[in-house]
Formats: structure tokens, C-alpha cells, sequence
């Protein structure tokens, strides 16, 4: 195996491209984010690493917006995603030049897949080390999720999660993801933190969340919101184990 | 498709825009392949230099400047009408030139001044809009269509291009008309007239438009007319009126008609 994977352009006898899987790895250790459609709304959370006590914290966003529709988190290496996020800006207004018209959110996903996937096919680059979760609306007000991973490949979702313990949220997701789960903004939102929550300690302070909204620009949850939800969702918690403890009972 | 790889550079770095997108003084060598950039393949045309050919304006070869073209939008989609003379001086060279482009079932481009780079930019923009289609699995919008081909002749602004066309047709946010040369300019407009005889044309035109909703019968006959009326006065257009209608479903031709044809039909009218 080691001799497969020091070059990314080299396939391995039993087809793996070991540079990109290990890319993938480093997706893994980055902290989690979590991405939702819900039906006029789409949702971003993150989850917030512990900043030091000299560090700024409004320097350290790992939700971008990409033009005033779109935006997106990531999952890995910091460094990489900045580099996607600023050539993704640059094709936004790019294609707002050319076609006078706002991207899709297929179209700015599909250009960051294929700048991804062109970096495991050239000599002397790396891979991106990072994973991407896109939202927004098009112009027709259809709300958007996109993810892309590291080998360039990109897929539409209704909820998913990147980086540490995405498993875990996505398995949370799998099953709390209903109808009357995504029924108003509200319920959306409470959805993504429940789903962070599964995997961040001491809650709702290390949990960043954004909203776009239908033909509303980015908006970033202040905590002093976040704790309010936290809050009410615990709350429906304790209410739902005091109804089991009673049926029990009876 | 985009800026960036309109530059050719993997960021964008403004310093180089002035010196890559226009003319070139330097090496004799060094071609301006704007094609490379059109979608990333492998094609390559040879284009001569301003420096290898000399006098890049002052060339013998003649234009169809001599013509009349026009379009205009209405309540139903753009009417398309064109003449069909070329003429090489005071020498008429055929009456039976096909100035309307059809880009794709649903875009359509007229043809005025040079015949073989309407028609060879007209070509490259429909093999851009296919592409477009196909990746983006919708139609191309007029505006996105017409924008592809200004950009690419503005890269050989200076050249000796000679191109004056109208990039019409339907897209979902109504009918579209644009003016584009090979000038660089690109115009959003309700009507157009481009060539030698289009002042005689705006003249019929603009007086037929008074009414605000013209059916399409009366907007192809207004179309008809302009450019006889043009044929009528302009030594340089003649030959047939030839009419297209683009409406929500794409265009189709409806009319070829002699001008000396339609020269007996409204004469006998106005009797």
C-alpha cells in the first residue's frame, strides 16, 4: 500500500486513489457541521472549537457566504477551504458577468467539484482536504444542500453532516428528518441544533448557526438566540420523558 | 465561461487584463487563441497578428455593409427581417444571401458587414449555447447568449473584425433582442435596424409600432414593408424580404417574398 500513496496521480493495484481517501481522513478530523432544507428555509450549524483567551472569535468563521443566495460551510483544513471559498466568489460574480444571471446552487457546487477533482488529476498538487456543504436558493426560490468531498464528487441531500462524528449526526438525521420535522423555519432550525447537539459538549455555547431565508441574504444566529432554542428544546426533551415516565406508570 | 477563464489565469489578477483581452505590439509569435478559453478544448484556430498582416482596417476584401437587417420585440415575440443583396461595390453579387443565422431552434442572429465572420462567430456562439445547454440542463437565456459573443470578439477588437448582428429570441423571462458588433458594443433594446438601408426601415417601423399590440399578421407585414421601403431607396438591399417570427416555442420562417413582387402588391393597394 505505501507504495501507492505517496502520488496522488497513482491508482493503486485494487483501484484506490490513497491520497484522496487520505484527504478524506482530514475531512474527518475537522469539526462538525451540519447542513439542513427545510422548505422556505435552509440551515447552517457548526460546531464552534474552543477559542483561547487572547484569539479574536470573530475571526474564526467556518460559514462563508459565496454571493447573497449562496453560502457555505466546510469541514477540514482551514487553509484549503479558504482558497475554494474565495475562487467559488470569484465564479459567482464571474458567471453573474457573463450569463447576467445569479448562479445556481448546482452550478457554484458543480465548479467546486471540478476545481476539487482537478486537483487529484495534476502532478505535484495535493487534494483539497476539505468537504463542503453549499445552500441557498435558485432563482426560481427552490430551496438547495449540496455536499462535496475531497475526490471532487458532489450530491444533493435534504440534511447532512460533515466532519467529526458526521455518522453519528447523519444517523440522527436519518431518523428525525420528517415532514413535520422541517413543517416552519422554526422547527428547521431547532432540528440542526438537536442534530449538533448529538455531538458537541457543553451545548449551546460551542454551536454557530446560519439561516437563509427565501430571497433574504445570510443571517447569522446571535447565541443569545441559540441559548433560547437550546433551551426550549431541552425543555420539550424533559417534557417528552415526563409523558414516557407517565405511560410507563399507567 | 468565466472571467477567470476569460484572463487565463487560475486567480484573478486584474494587472493582466489590459494586456491579454486586446491587441498585441510584442512578439510576432504570439497568438491570442480566445478560443482555448471557450470551454477548455483543444481547439485551435491560427489567427494572423495585426503585426503580420499590416494595414489591419484598410483590407480589400468588402463587407455586407450594403444591407438592410431588422428586428423588434412586440407582444408576441420578435419579428426577424432581413434583405438578401450582397454587393461588391456597384456590383451586385447575389440576391439570394442568407442574412439570418439560425443560432438554434430557438435564437436567431442577422448578418451585417463582413459575411464570412457573421457566420463563423454566429456558428461558434450556437456550438457555446449547446454546451451551456447541456451542462446546465436548461436553455441558455438571450442575454447570457449574446454576452458569449461580445465577449468573444472583443478579443479581437482592433483586428479587422467587421460584424454587426442581432442575437434574438425567447427565453423564460420573455422575448429578447440584442444588438451586438464587433465594436465590443452590446445593446438591450425593443427594436432594432443595422446596415445602409436602415433608416429607411426605422422610418416604417416606427411609425407602424404607434399601436401598442400588434397581432402577429400585422407585425409581420410591418416587417415586410420596412424592408421593402429600405430595398425601395437603398442601392445596396434588394433581392427577397426574408421574415422570421420568434415566439415562446422557438422561431419559425415565415415568408420569403420578392421585392419586385411585393413592389407590384402595394402599388396595386395604393391604387
Amino acid at each position: 500500500m505505501s507504495l501507492y500513496d505517496r502520488a496522488i496521480t497513482v491508482f493503486s493495484p485494487d483501484g484506490h486513489l490513497f491520497q484522496v481517501e487520505y484527504a478524506q481522513e482530514a475531512v474527518k478530523k475537522g469539526s462538525t457541521a451540519v447542513g439542513i432544507r427545510g422548505k422556505d428555509i435552509v440551515v447552517l450549524g457548526v460546531e464552534k472549537k474552543s477559542v483561547a483567551k487572547l484569539q479574536e472569535e470573530r475571526t474564526v468563521r467556518k460559514i462563508c457566504t459565496l454571493d447573497d443566495h449562496v453560502c457555505m460551510a466546510f469541514a477540514g483544513l482551514t487553509a484549503d477551504a479558504r482558497i475554494v471559498i474565495n475562487r467559488a466568489r470569484v465564479e459567482c460574480q464571474s458567471h453573474r458577468l457573463t450569463v447576467e444571471d445569479p448562479v445556481t446552487v448546482e452550478y457554484i457546487t458543480r465548479h467546486i467539484a471540478t476545481l476539487k477533482q482537478r486537483y487529484t488529476q495534476s502532478n505535484g498538487r495535493r487534494p483539497f482536504g476539505i468537504s463542503a456543504l453549499i445552500v441557498g436558493f435558485d432563482c426560481d426560490g427552490t430551496p438547495r444542500l449540496y455536499q462535496t468531498d475531497p475526490s471532487g464528487t458532489y450530491h444533493a441531500w435534504k440534511a447532512n453532516a460533515i466532519g467529526r462524528s458526521a455518522k453519528t449526526v447523519r444517523e440522527f438525521l436519518e431518523k428525525n428528518y420528517t415532514d413535520e420535522a422541517i413543517a416552519t423555519d422554526n422547527e428547521s432550525i431547532k432540528l440542526a441544533i438537536k442534530a449538533l447537539l448529538e455531538v458537541v459538549q457543553s451545548g449551546g455555547k460551542n454551536i454557530e448557526l446560519a439561516v437563509i431565508r427565501r430571497n433574504q441574504p445570510l443571517k447569522l444566529l446571535e447565541s443569545k438566540e441559540i441559548e433560547t432554542l437550546v433551551t426550549e428544546i431541552e425543555k420539550e426533551k424533559e417534557d417528552e420523558a415526563e409523558k414516557k415516565k407517565q405511560k410507563k406508570s399507567t | 465561461m468565466a472571467l477567470a477563464n476569460v484572463l487565463q489565469s487560475e486567480s484573478v489578477d486584474f494587472s493582466n487584463y489590459g494586456r491579454k483581452c486586446r491587441g498585441f505590439t510584442s512578439s510576432l509569435y504570439e497568438t491570442e487563441l480566445g478560443l482555448e478559453s471557450v470551454g477548455g478544448d483543444n481547439l485551435s484556430f491560427a489567427v494572423r497578428t495585426a503585426c503580420s498582416d499590416g494595414d489591419g482596417s484598410e483590407r480589400k476584401i468588402q463587407f455586407l455593409h450594403g444591407t438592410t437587417t431588422l428586428a423588434f420585440k412586440f407582444q408576441h415575440g420578435v419579428i426577424v427581417a432581413v434583405d438578401s443583396r450582397a454587393t461588391a461595390g456597384a456590383y451586385i453579387a447575389s440576391q439570394t444571401v442568407k442574412k439570418v443565422i439560425e443560432i438554434n431552434p430557438y435564437l436567431l442572429g442577422t448578418m451585417a458587414g463582413g459575411a464570412a465572420d457573421c457566420s463563423f462567430w454566429e456558428r461558434l456562439l450556437a456550438r457555446q449555447c449547446r454546451v451551456y445547454e447541456l451542462r446546465n440542463k436548461e436553455r441558455i437565456s438571450v442575454a447570457a447568449a449574446s454576452k458569449l459573443l461580445a465577449n468573444m470578439v472583443y478579443q479581437y477588437k482592433g483586428m479587422g473584425l467587421s460584424m454587426g448582428t442581432m442575437v434574438c429570441g425567447w427565453d423564460k423571462t420573455g422575448p429578447g433582442l440584442y444588438y451586438v458588433d464587433s465594436e465590443g458594443n452590446r445593446v438591450c433594446g425593443d427594436l432594432f435596424a443595422v446596415g445602409s438601408g436602415s433608416m429607411y426601415a426605422y422610418g416604417i417601423v416606427d411609425s407602424g409600432l404607434k399601436q401598442k399590440d400588434l397581432t402577429v399578421e400585422e407585425a409581420c407585414d410591418l416587417g415586410c414593408r420596412a424592408i421593402y421601403q429600405a430595398t425601395y431607396r437603398d442601392a445596396y438591399s434588394g433581392g427577397q424580404v426574408n421574415l422570421y417570427h420568434v415566439h415562446s416555442e422557438g422561431w419559425n420562417r415565415v415568408s420569403q417574398s420578392d421585392v419586385l413582387l411585393l413592389h407590384q402588391q402595394y402599388q396595386a393597394e395604393k391604387a
